[in-house]
C-alpha cells in the first residue's frame, strides 16, 4: 500500500470500523454472561427443560452428523473425481439448503414427509409417521447441515495429490483400499473440520425443527427450541442454555481453525 | 473461474435489482398524506388476529388520522417483549395473569385496564377426522396425535386447567388426563400454530379457542365442543401502556373495541364481548 498524505486518516477510519465490528459482535455475547444469574446455576442445570434439551440436542446432532458423514463422503468423492451429466445442477441443489431460510426448509420437509405430504401419505399408509418425532428432528438437521460437510469434503478430496493414489493402485491396492488407506487419511483434516461445521449447524438448527418436528420437551425440543420456549416463561433458563451454546460454538471454531492450520498429513515413506 | 465469478456476480446483482424493484412496487404510494398520521402500536394476543384486523379496517375508515400497527404473538411472548423494553401503546392480553403481571411491574396505566371479551376453548379436528374423534373421550385413545399450547401461553394453561377439571370429573377421571397428555405431540407457542397443524391434517386434534375457528377454517376443521361445566372462561383484558406517546388515541381505540360496533366484530369471530 502506498502511503499518501491522508494515509493517517484512512488508517484511523479503518481502526474505527475494526473496533466497531468487534464490539458489535462481542458486546451482545458478553451481555449474556453479564445478565446471567449465576446464583441459580445449580438449580437450572438440573431443571428438566435444560437437561432434556441438552440430552436431545447432543443425541440428535451426533446421529445427524454421523448420517451426513456416511452418506456425504461418497457424494463428495464422486463430485471431486468424476464428471457426469448435469453435475453442476446437482451440485447447486446440494448447496441449496445453506441459502434457503430454515423455516422454508421446515415447511418443505412437512410438505414432503408430513402425514399429508407427497411421500408422507404413502409412508403413513404403511404405518410410518415421521413428522413430530425425534426422527423428524434428525431429518431437519441432516437437511440443513449436509452441504457444510459435502462442500468441505469435496475440496479436501480435490486437494489430494493423485500421484499417491496412482502409486497405491500400481502396487496392487484395490480402489476401495486405496480410498480408505490413502485418500481418506490425506484428506482427514478437511473431512473432520467439515464434520465439525456440519455438527455445529445441526446443533443450532431451529426453524426447520419447530415447523417439521414441533416443540415437545424431551422428544423434539432441542436447545434452540428450549431457548425460544423458556424466553416466554423463564428467561434465566434460556440465558443459561444460550451461554452453553455460545461456549460450544467457540470451541468448535477454535477446533476447526487448529485442524485447518495443521496442513496436510504427508504419508511417511 | 474468472467467467464463473462474472456470472455469479451478474446473477447476484440482477437478484438485488429485482428485490429493489419488488420492494418499490409493493410499498405504499410515495405521496405523503396531508396530515401526518399518528402510529398506534397495538400488542395483541394471537387469538385476536382475525377480529382485530377487521376492527382496524373499521377504525381507520372512521379515524383517518390514525394508523394502527399490530404485533400479534403469544400473550406470554408479548409480555416478555414489553418487559424487555419493546414500545407499545395498547396491550390486549388473552389472560388476566399476564396483564396483572405487567400491571404489578408498573408497565400499564392501571386505570385504563378493562376486560373487553370472554372466550372459551374447544377441540378442533381435521375435516376428514383421521383419528375418528366423535367425543372428548376419544382424545384418550392410543395413537391420537394432539397439539396444544405450551404451559406459558394462555391457551396452553387453560387447556391444562380443563384437563384438571376433567380429571376430577367422574366420567373422565385422572387416567383420562394422563392418557391425553401422553398423546400430545407438540406444544406450540401461539394458538395459531395449533390451528395450522390441525388444519394441515398433520395432527388429529388441537385445543384452541372457540374464536379460532373463523369462516375460512370451517371447511378444513370440525369442532368438538367442550361443555361449559368443564370449560374455562378466558378473560381478555385491554389497556394503555404507561409509556404510550398517544394515550388519548390509545384510549379512543380501546373505546372503539368496546363500542357496539367493536362488540359486533368480536361476536362475529366467536368471542363473547363484555
Amino acid at each position: 500500500m502506498r502511503r499518501t498524505k491522508d494515509g493517517k486518516g484512512i488508517q484511523a477510519l479503518a481502526i474505527l470500523f475494526f473496533l466497531l465490528v468487534v464490539a458489535f459482535i462481542v458486546l451482545p455475547l458478553a451481555s449474556l454472561f453479564i445478565k446471567m444469574e449465576w446464583g441459580g446455576l445449580q438449580g437450572y442445570l438440573s431443571a428438566p427443560l435444560v437437561v432434556d434439551a441438552l440430552r436431545l440436542s447432543f443425541l440428535t446432532s451426533a446421529v445427524s452428523t454421523l448420517i451426513v458423514v456416511i452418506t456425504g463422503t461418497p457424494v463428495a468423492y464422486v463430485n471431486a473425481r468424476f464428471e457426469y451429466p448435469a453435475k453442476d445442477a446437482i451440485d447447486t441443489m446440494i448447496d441449496l439448503p445453506v441459502v434457503i431460510p430454515p423455516a422454508v426448509a421446515g415447511l418443505a420437509l412437512l410438505m414432503a414427509f408430513g402425514r399429508r405430504g407427497v411421500l408422507g401419505q404413502h409412508l403413513n399408509a404403511l404405518g410410518i409417521d415421521l413428522a413430530f418425532t425425534t426422527m423428524a428432528v434428525i431429518m431437519a438437521q441432516v437437511f440443513v447441515s449436509s452441504p457444510f460437510f459435502i462442500r468441505q469434503a469435496r475440496t479436501s478430496f480435490e486437494d489430494v495429490d493423485r500421484a499417491y493414489e496412482h502409486a497405491a493402485r500400481t502396487l496392487g491396492a484395490s480402489p476401495l483400499k486405496t480410498f480408505m488407506y490413502v485418500t481418506v487419511p490425506i484428506a482427514m483434516n478437511g473431512l473432520v473440520s467439515g464434520a465439525i461445521l456440519s455438527w455445529a449447524r445441526a446443533l443450532g438448527e431451529f426453524g426447520a425443527t419447530i415447523m417439521f418436528a414441533g416443540n415437545f420437551e424431551g422428544r423434539t425440543q432441542t436447545m434452540p427450541l428450549a431457548i425460544y420456549t423458556a424466553m416466554q416463561g423463564d428467561i434465566d433458563a434460556s440465558i443459561l442454555l444460550s451461554i452453553i451454546l455460545v461456549a460450544i460454538s467457540f470451541i468448535v471454531i477454535v477446533a476447526v481453525k487448529m485442524l485447518t492450520r495443521r496442513g496436510l498429513i504427508i504419508a511417511q515413506d | 473461474m474468472e467467467k464463473n465469478v462474472k456470472l455469479v456476480s451478474g446473477i447476484f446483482i440482477m437478484a438485488l435489482m429485482l428485490a429493489v424493484l419488488v420492494a418499490g412496487c409493493g410499498g405504499p404510494s410515495a405521496t405523503p398524506a396531508a396530515t401526518p398520521k399518528a402510529d398506534l402500536t397495538v400488542f395483541a394476543a394471537a387469538s385476536l388476529s382475525g377480529a382485530f384486523n377487521e376492527t382496524k379496517a373499521a377504525y381507520e375508515a372512521s379515524h383517518p388520522n390514525v394508523n394502527i400497527i399490530y404485533n400479534f404473538d403469544g400473550t406470554q411472548s408479548l409480555r416478555t417483549q414489553v418487559e424487555q423494553g419493546a414500545y407499545a401503546d395498547v396491550f390486549a392480553s388473552a389472560s388476566a395473569s399476564h396483564m396483572n403481571a405487567l400491571k404489578g411491574e408498573g408497565y400499564m396505566n392501571n386505570s385504563t385496564v378493562a376486560n373487553f371479551a370472554n372466550n372459551k376453548l374447544a377441540v378442533i379436528v381435521p375435516k376428514d377426522n383421521p383419528a375418528k374423534i366423535g367425543s372428548l373421550h376419544d382424545l384418550a385413545n392410543p395413537g391420537v396425535k394432539i397439539v396444544m399450547g405450551t404451559k406459558d401461553v394462555p391457551v396452553g394453561s387453560y387447556t391444562l386447567q380443563i384437563l384438571d377439571k376433567m380429571a376430577n370429573n367422574s366420567s373422565y377421571g385422572p387416567d383420562y388426563r394422563s392418557k391425553v397428555m401422553a398423546n400430545v405431540i407438540s406444544q406450540e407457542t401461539t394458538v395459531n400454530y395449533v390451528v395450522a397443524k390441525v388444519a394441515l391434517g398433520e395432527a388429529d386434534a388441537g385445543f384452541v379457542y372457540v374464536s379460532d375457528v373463523p369462516a375460512e377454517y370451517r371447511d378444513k376443521v370440525s369442532v368438538v365442543a367442550i361443555p361449559d361445566s368443564l370449560n374455562v372462561v378466558a378473560v381478555y383484558p385491554i389497556g394503555v401502556l404507561k409509556e404510550s406517546k398517544h394515550p388519548e388515541e390509545a384510549q379512543k381505540f380501546i373505546d372503539f373495541v368496546r363500542s357496539d360496533e367493536g362488540k359486533a366484530i368480536l361476536a362475529k369471530y366467536g368471542f363473547t364481548p363484555v
